[in-house]
């Protein structure tokens, strides 16, 4: 027990208590009759100012302050998946059933169901020998996720006693080690601190992309496993559907979605569509891989600041086991805002527009712990976690603090165009801001895996994207006559890639998802269709002729073809392009 | 708003702005209520912004004015402020702390609700998809609203919006259903000719008993602003959750709302946000936007239609700009298409309905909905990029696909986006009028639709197989 400190004073989120000497930055504590939830942030002799993640109305000076000696962690262990949890780790449903559809404060529940039994298989036996990382044993917990029991973090020695395959709940005594320093028990779940990284052996450079079924990130602006994206956008160019593709989507293993100050409904869409939809590789339910961790804009603002931490711990705690782990953010502006507050109130000395001074540091942070990393145990073996970010700058100008810093650290970036989300060009990602940096190590993979000429293809039609944009420049100022024949193939062509492959419906049942095999299929045709044209216009064939092609229709339609069949699709496709294109010649010179 | 006991004290130190510092308070709890006596004996109300074990900071309602740090005394109520409501409170028009001002009876309290509401549990959300028809083409048929949406206008100041939010609340009507619908109106810092106007064609319509106002209008205290959208909502949460009806909430003009919090956040000396707004000024908002919505254990539900005046209809300002980071979408009424003499004036391209994907369709509105909007949208948006071209290079340098698209956005504005203050479109008219614009697109043109649809919908096949 510590001694009890008292409230001195009380302004939104921030309470400053006094009699708090001995407390610890970080440390979490229990505020005033009701318990609100808080952690300390700033120490200064025996006053503690601390940040509350719950409601302060009604709390009065001189009400206790409760020290707990712990900083703010999170529950690690079997009933994680397919939660909905707020920032600090608070189970939503269980919220629910206790106190209705609208969250009160003081609420105190468990993360993890803790009667619920699991059923565990050892790994390991009596007297063998274990490092931190190793598997101890697995829990099937969901039917896509076999959780692994590990050696917790700091634990290296000898097996003592371990259980036999049975059901046993999370606070069960599993197994014991003889260590060093004395003996330790391990549980199915552990608890960690959130603003603490867990250890690794060393990072691993990604030499695979994560594959998202979204033609212009895969094709175009990849991101590796392991890697940051940051996704910037003014409101209603696409951050969160983008967001959602990726939950859906992505060929990870565990999806951790952190819906950060934003809307409520959009938290309940995913836990609506989420549980129906399968999973384009195992025909799962898409829950069954997910955790929801859910701080809507109305909810308080400190535990918006915590979400991002629960978030990430639990991802490298996935990653740990040797998953690959996507972590999706929605959005760190808001976190980033919810700093800003917080400093404000704390009358610090404010950086640009009002963000603190650390603004920069705390975004590198938390980025740092995404990567392809060697995890802790005896053998080798890799897991990851890939973070995105969506970043909202106010009046979608990018030059303001968030975004740049952001920008700094992350390796793709996504920028979305407000004007192509007025013309309802979705995804509305500008292919001519933005990049990828890992498109050179991922390469490889690409040649390896889809195609030999996927790097060239790419390149030829970024090339195509690329002169557009400089003809329709030209058209701007001297109008559309100034073009030769040859540059309107190109003005053409590039409409084809907009049109045809870049623009993806999230609403469309078969759009929404696109394989690589598919997308690769979809370039060839296009750029089949490309050199048709060049061919066409060089053996003085009107370009007008070619577009009324009938084929150029059906190239239209092929997005909405299903991608099972697409590969017989294709080659015949192909020679029907070639077919229209000699027939044409034919009938033209014969005339 | 309940009776408040308590000591009293007359130790004010400071007034600044709306603001006042009391000293050697005890017992004070952050965001209490208070009340104000002031040096002529009348009251006025109060919240505790800030508390600490010595003093207390108090924002005053009705502001400051006339206040002094002798004669004035405070005391606390130990309470948040809470709304007194009941049914009976349908059709009543209050002032903009939530007192009757219709001459009518006071109201009997079935309850006390603290107006900041508390948020709604994102696991007991109900996904809002109930397709509300509002009678105007380029919100139905593009920018569709369902229930337990909150779908913002953005406008400018002389434009038409309350002309348009008034047709709205006249025309709104979820089909095949008769469950009751009833609108809640809360008012900011508006002009009495502006609440006149919404009163009197809310009473022509004979649907001022489904009308519940409260109003806070220019000349009234600033400060109230902070309260009246919470007020409203909390009366409109009551209808909803406790009576299970379907409520329309209009909040106008929230740009006097923000102009409100500004004035406390200057007063209080906080570092400035953008524009000299509060930082917190995007949580603020959340906490009335965000009171939208429908949930899994009660039958009714709130839409919101804030209305908010664009400061020289820059859309990048703090205030509208918060607004759609939070809204479920935007409707844009534009001071271009106004000049050309359209009404309603409302810009399809930025306007947006993040909850219409699930609203509209096969069994909602018509299963061509989403493609025949897509290619309204296409096909406008390509026409409107000529407009900027032809000004430079002149109509005859255009190809003919080109002078066809250009073409197309006159004739889209100027039938499908302008229609009459009564004129009343169903979701179908809307979409058949949608066709025969596309109709004088080529076909091929048409690659947002699936040739199936084009089948059956476009008028040169349709009713013909
Ligand atoms: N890939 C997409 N396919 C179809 N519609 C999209 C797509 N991306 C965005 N949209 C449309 O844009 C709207 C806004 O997108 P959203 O992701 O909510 O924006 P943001 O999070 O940036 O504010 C959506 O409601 C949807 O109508
Ligand atoms: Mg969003």
């Amino acid at each position: 027990m510590f001694k009890l400190g008292k409230i001195e004073n009380v302004a939104g989120p921030v309470i400053v208590g006094k009699d708090m000497l001995g407390s610890q930055m970080y440390e979490l504590v229990k505020i005033g009759d009701v318990g609100l939830i808080g952690e300390i942030i700033r120490i200064e002799g025996a006053r503690a100012t601390i940040q509350v993640y719950e409601e302060t109305t009604g709390i009065k000076p001189g009400e206790k302050i409760e020290r707990t000696g712990k900083p703010l962690s999170v529950d690690l262990g079997p009933g994680i998946i397919g939660q909905t949890y707020d920032g600090i780790q608070r189970p939503l449903p269980v919220i629910k059933e206790l106190y209705g559809d609208f969250i009160e404060r003081g609420i105190n529940v468990s993360a993890l169901d803790r009667k619920k039994k699991w059923k565990f298989i050892p790994t390991q036996k009596k007297n063998w020998k274990v490092q931190s990382g190793d598997i101890i044993g697995t829990v099937e917990e969901t039917s896509l996720v076999k959780h692994r029991i590990l050696v917790p973090p700091g634990v290296v020695g000898t097996i003592l006693s371990i259980v036999d395959e049975g059901e046993y709940t999370v606070d069960d005594e599993i197994c014991i080690i003889e260590t060093t320093s004395g003996k330790k028990s391990a549980k199915l779940a552990h608890t960690w601190p959130v603003r603490t990284l867990r250890p690794f052996k060393r990072k691993i450079p990604s030499d695979t992309p994560l594959i998202t079924g979204q033609r212009i990130i895969d094709f175009l602006f990849p991101i590796a496993k392991g890697g940051t994206a940051a996704i910037p956008g003014g409101f209603g160019t696409g951050k969160t559907v983008m967001q959602h593709q990726l939950a859906q989507w992505a060929d990870a293993d565990i999806i951790v979605y952190v819906g950060c100050g934003e809307r409520g409904n959009e938290m309940a869409e995913v836990l609506e569509r989420f549980p129906q939809l399968k999973d384009p590789r195992s025909g799962e339910s898409l829950m069954a891989r997910t955790i929801l961790i859910a701080n809507t804009s109305n909810m308080p603002i400190a535990a918006r600041e915590a979400s991002v931490y629960t978030g990430i711990t639990i991802s490298e705690y996935f990653r740990d086991m040797g998953y690959d782990v996507a972590l999706m953010a929605d959005s760190t502006s808001r976190w980033a805002e919810a700093l800003r507050e917080i400093s404000g109130r704390l009358e610090e000395m404010p950086g640009e527009e009002g963000y603190p001074a650390y603004l920069a540091s705390r975004l590198a942070e938390f980025y740092e712990r995404s990567g392809r990393v060697d995890v802790l145990g005896s053998e080798s073996k890799l897991g990851s976690v890939s973070v995105v970010g969506a970043v909202s700058p106010p009046g979608s100008d990018f030059s303001e603090p968030v975004t740049q810093n952001t920008l700094r650290i992350v390796k793709v970036f996504w920028a979305l165009d407000k004007a192509l989300a007025e013309r309802r060009h979705f995804p509305a990602i500008s292919w001519l801001t933005s990049y990828s940096l890992y498109f050179d190590s991922l390469q490889q993979w690409y040649q390896k895996n889809i195609a030999e000429d996927w790097v060239e293809l790419r390149r030829e039609a970024m090339q195509i994207l690329q002169r557009d944009e400089e003809l329709r420049e030209i058209v701007m100022l001297v109008g559309p006559d100034a073009l030769s024949e040859s540059q309107r193939v190109t003005l053409e062509a590039a409409r084809m890639l907009k049109e045809d492959f870049l623009v993806q419906s999230a609403v469309h049942p078969i759009d929404s998802y696109c394989p690589l095999n598919k997308s690769y299929n979809m370039i060839k045709i296009i750029m089949r269709f490309y050199r048709g044209m060049l061919g066409a216009i060089e053996k003085g064939i009107p370009l007008q002729r070619v577009i009324e092609l009938p084929v150029k229709d059906e190239i239209a339609r092929m997005k909405i073809q299903a991608p099972e069949d697409f590969d017989s699709f294709s080659s015949e496709f192909l020679q029907k392009i070639d077919v229209e294109f000699t027939e044409l010649t034919s009938q033209i010179i014969s005339a | 708003m309940s009776t408040i006991v308590g000591r009293e004290y007359s130790t004010i130190s400071k007034i600044a702005g709306p603001l006042l510092f009391v000293n050697a308070i005890k017992g004070v709890g952050y965001g209490e209520v208070a009340k104000i006596t002031t040096p002529d004996g009348d009251e006025r109300r109060g919240q505790v912004l800030e508390v600490g074990e010595n003093i207390a900071v108090v924002q005053v309602f009705e502001g400051t004015s006339g206040l002094d740090v002798t004669a004035t005394s405070v005391s606390f109520s130990g309470e948040t402020v809470r709304l007194p409501v009941s049914s009976d409170m349908l059709g009543r028009v209050f002032d903009g702390s939530g007192e009757p001002i219709d001459g009518g009876p006071k109201i009997i309290p079935e309850e006390y609700l603290d107006v900041h509401g508390a948020p709604i549990n994102p696991y007991s959300r109900d996904y809002p998809r109930d397709f509300i028809q509002t009678g105007i083409s380029t919100v139905d048929g593009m920018n569709t609203l369902v229930r337990g949406q909150k779908l913002p206008i953005f406008s400018g100041s002389g434009l038409p919006h309350n002309t348009i939010v008034a047709q709205i609340a006249r025309q709104a009507k979820v089909r095949g259903t008769d469950e009751p619908f009833t609108t809640v109106f809360g008012a900011m810092g508006i002009t009495a000719d502006e609440a006149q106007f919404f009163k009197e064609d809310f009473e022509k319509q004979g649907a001022f008993e489904h009308v519940t106002l409260f109003v806070n209008l220019a000349e009234d205290p600033a400060i109230e602003r902070i309260l009246t959208p919470r007020i409203a909502l909390t009366a409109a949460e009551f209808f909803a959750h406790k009576l299970g009806m379907h409520v329309l909430v209009i909040l106008t003009d929230m740009t006097n709302y923000c102009e409100a919090l500004r004035e406390i956040s200057a007063a209080r000396e906080e570092v400035p946000g953008r524009r000299g707004y509060p930082g917190y000024m995007y949580t603020d908002l959340s906490t009335i936007y965000e009171r939208a919505g429908r949930t899994h254990g009660s039958k009714g539900s709130v839409t919101q239609m804030p209305i908010l005046t664009m400061p020289h209809d820059d859309m990048t300002h703090p205030i509208p700009d918060l607004t759609g980071y939070i809204t479920e979408g935007q409707i844009i009424v534009d001071r271009g298409l106004y000049r050309r003499g359209l009404y309603p004036p409302i810009d399809v391209s930025p306007s947006l309905s993040r909850l219409m994907k699930e609203g509209i369709g096969k069994e909602r509105t018509r299963e061509d909905h989403r493609e025949v909007a897509d290619q309204l949208y296409y096909a406008y948006a390509e026409g409107r990029g000529f407009r900027d071209l032809v000004a430079v290079v002149g109509e005859e340098a255009l190809s003919s696909r080109d002078r066809m698209y250009l073409r197309f956005a006159d004739t889209f504005e100027t039938k499908f986006v302008s229609q009459g203050l009564y004129e009343d479109r169903s979701i179908e008219e809307t979409l058949d009028l949608g066709w025969e614009l596309l109709a004088n697109l080529p076909e091929s043109e048409l690659k947002r639709i699936d040739p199936e649809t084009i089948k059956i919908y476009h008028p040169r096949y349709k009713g013909k197989t």
